[in-house]
């Protein structure tokens, strides 16, 4: 029988995976990104679980938000990240000091 | 059955994000975030939340992993420098990891067990008799009506952002300008020059 703890527990490994991910690949901002979305899909997992297992559909709905923000984050992160490789000629997140005072 | 289905997901969901952060190259990378993305989506089908994992699938594969792939494939970087420093990451990473894991897990146990949430065993995406699109409609349009439109809100800024970012005008090139074009009398446009006979004009 599966219960609200194995999507729980699903979520959180993802979640973990996501911030493992900020944390090994420092330098590569575009798998950053990734992780954040991967972050962001365990919150939703969460949230979903939450709604049905409550019986409540405000959970779905949150979800929802929480994916409009992630697309829109996506977009102008990347938006960001083109800009940046432009004017830099790469995407090194260590050179990314020149706003520095 | 459901079991077997539900461990097949959340066991793709789970390997996949793993290659997604550990895959040497970030176009596999993006290829595995889509596979995450459709195992998580098959799980929100087994929870009975259909509206949300198509969302997923239409939102994440069909816009956020192709735009994630269009950048990967256009930027022509050295992604083999960029991964120095993975390997000396790993141990601190992988022991903060493992922690925030199981502390996760210990606090997802007990809220499964005593929570409000772990009296109703049965799963339910929606009232019963009412379709789980239908009823997020009908909560959607009405108590988050203000919410929904910030959310488009949001979206419109991130793409006006998106396009200001990423815009730029060369220099050098013509354009039409149809103001100055409409704007043209006679007066502007031409010049009548009396010449007298055998002299020509110069300018």
């Amino acid at each position: 029988m599966i219960g609200l703890s194995h999507y729980l527990v699903v979520a959180a490994i993802l979640f973990t995976i996501g911030v493992f991910g900020i944390f090994v690949n420092r330098k590569n901002i575009i798998v950053i990104l990734m992780s954040i979305e991967l972050i962001l899909l365990a919150v939703n997992i969460n949230l979903v679980a939450f709604s049905v297992y409550l019986h409540d559909v405000t959970g779905q709905i949150f979800a929802m938000f929480v994916l409009t923000v992630a697309a829109a984050e996506a977009a102008v992160g990347l938006a960001i990240l083109v800009t940046f490789f432009r004017n830099r000629g790469d995407i090194a997140v260590d050179d990314a000091s020149v706003m520095k005072g | 059955m459901q079991a077997i289905a539900f461990y097949l997901l959340a066991f793709a969901t789970i390997a996949a994000g793993l290659l997604v952060v550990s895959a040497k190259n970030p176009v596999h990378s993006v290829l595995f975030l889509i596979t995450a993305f459709f195992s998580a989506a098959g799980l929100f089908v087994l929870l009975g939340a259909e509206f949300l994992a198509m969302l997923l699938i239409v939102v994440y594969v069909g816009a956020v992993a192709v735009l994630f792939l269009f950048v990967v494939m256009m930027l022509d970087v050295d992604f083999t420098a960029l991964r120095q420093g993975f390997a000396q990451y790993l141990p601190i990473g992988g022991i903060v990891a493992g922690f925030l894991t199981l502390e996760m897990i210990f606090v997802a146990a007990t809220v499964a067990s005593h929570g409000a949430a772990g009296k109703n065993a049965t799963p339910m995406a929606s009232a019963p008799g009412i379709p789980n699109t239908e009823m997020i409609g009908r909560v959607l349009y009405t108590d988050y009506i203000f919410f929904f439109q910030l959310a488009g809100l949001v979206l419109l800024v991130a793409m006006i952002g998106a396009i200001v970012l990423t815009l730029r005008h060369k220099p050098g090139v013509k354009r039409q300008d149809i103001g100055k074009q409409i704007a043209r009398t006679p007066k502007t446009g031409m010049e009548i020059v009396q010449i007298k006979p055998g002299e020509g004009i110069s300018e």
